[in-house]
């Protein structure tokens, strides 16, 4: 059953990092190629370590409780500072001039 | 149940190398920052899953924390760094 | 060019607004309790991070911890008062679930936006501006990374006084800004 639930949670992590990876290769400007990148790793980081974290538990002790909570703090950290990182380096870009890239209008 | 997390580390492994590609050839250095800090990303879920197929969680989770700590001072330091410099981000036309 | 100026403008407010709010956290039983509050929070993250017990580790971390208070106790609650603070932080973590949600539904869009064969139809990116009515720093700061996680937009540039600038994917998915994210942000930080 815990299998189960953990084999679960890595496929999806895996799809979610495949449509980041995808769109980054895809999208054809830096401001777009941000979105993919700071929102699907930041849920497939989420979706992956809670996998981790429940299938470290399976056998249960006081060590492996610590161990899990690492992990989860792992997730808080990624939560508070991958949008950070994405603001600094969209703010980057604006600073340095780059124009966003628009539908043509012909 | 180690298989699986072994080819789960392979395919990250894969997706890796197709965020190296933005991260090689991207247009401007800013470009090269997103695919290192998507690979960076993916490194810490690499990291606790080896940790598991190895058996040992508690040392390889700090070494995770550590690296997303250190991923993040890098990729806020190299975009302060890079905004101070004009022009270099002209695209090829 | 004039983004740049803007942002030089917007800094000098800043630094007025947190000199400010020094002046009222000192002036205000000693900041005695938000110094309680970061020791425990660091202590906590100590017990959690060494996973050793002895007396020795625990001594360290007390003491490591006492240092980090002693020069920056008032730096992450400034001006803290006890009942709004944890109400707050309750208010909060109801939050949290919500903005869970409004996460996997942007992933979803996001994921059918990119792995669609023709996506350059889909996209339209704009940049929109709009201003908010949230004023102090931490619900700016938790509205802007609320916003960057949510539906297909990237906040670009935040003011001081809450003028925002929003990278969006697409149409539909700029329009309900700011919305209700930020009615419900509004309600986490009222009366305190």
């Amino acid at each position: 059953m815990l299998d189960i639930v953990v084999i679960f949670l890595l496929v999806s992590g895996l799809v979610f990092f495949t449509g980041g990876a995808v769109g980054i290769l895809r999208l054809p400007d830096f401001y777009t190629r941000l979105h993919p990148a700071g929102k699907m790793d930041t849920l497939g980081s989420l979706l992956m370590v809670l996998a981790v974290a429940l299938f470290n538990l399976h056998d249960f002790t006081w060590m492996q409780l610590i161990t899990s909570l690492k992990i989860v703090l792992v997730v808080l950290f990624i939560f508070v500072l991958s949008p950070t990182a994405t603001h600094a380096i969209v703010d980057a870009g604006v600073r340095a001039g780059l124009k966003p890239w628009t539908k043509k209008k012909e | 149940m180690s298989d699986v997390f072994l080819y789960t580390g392979l395919y990250l492994c894969l997706l890796m190398v197709a965020s190296l590609y933005r991260a090689v050839f991207g247009p401007t250095v800013l470009d090269r920052l997103i695919g290192v800090n998507a690979i960076g990303s993916k490194t810490v879920i690499l990291l606790l899953l080896i940790g598991l197929i190895y058996e040992r969680v508690d040392m390889f989770v700090d070494i995770a924390l550590a690296y997303a700590l250190l991923n993040f001072i890098a990729v806020l330091a190299a975009s302060r760094y890079f905004q101070k410099k004009k022009g270099l981000y002209e695209e090829p036309p | 060019m004039e983004l740049h100026t803007q942002i030089d403008s917007a800094h000098r407010p800043t630094r007025e607004a947190s000199a400010s709010g020094a002046f009222r956290s000192r002036g205000s039983s000693r900041g005695l309790f938000p110094r309680i509050l970061t020791f425990s929070i660091l202590f906590c993250l100590w017990l959690v991070l060494s996973g050793q017990y002895d007396s020795f580790h625990i001594t360290l971390g007390v003491i490591s911890c006492a240092i980090v208070v002693i020069f920056s106790g008032d730096l992450l609650f400034p001006g803290a008062q006890i009942g709004g603070l944890i109400r707050l932080g309750f208010r909060l973590t109801a939050y949290v679930p919500w903005l869970l949600y409004q996460i996997l539904l942007a992933n979803f869009h996001i994921l059918y936006v990119v792995l669609h064969p023709k996506m350059m139809d889909l996209i339209d990116p704009s940049i929109i501006r709009f201003q908010s009515m949230l004023k102090d720093e931490l619900p700016l700061v938790i509205f802007a990374n609320s916003i960057t996680l949510t539906p297909g937009t990237i906040t670009v540039y935040v003011s001081v006084d809450g003028e925002f600038q929003v990278h969006s994917i697409d149409k539909a998915s700029g329009e309900p800004l700011p919305g209700e994210m930020e009615a419900r942000i509004v309600k986490a930080f009222k009366e305190d």
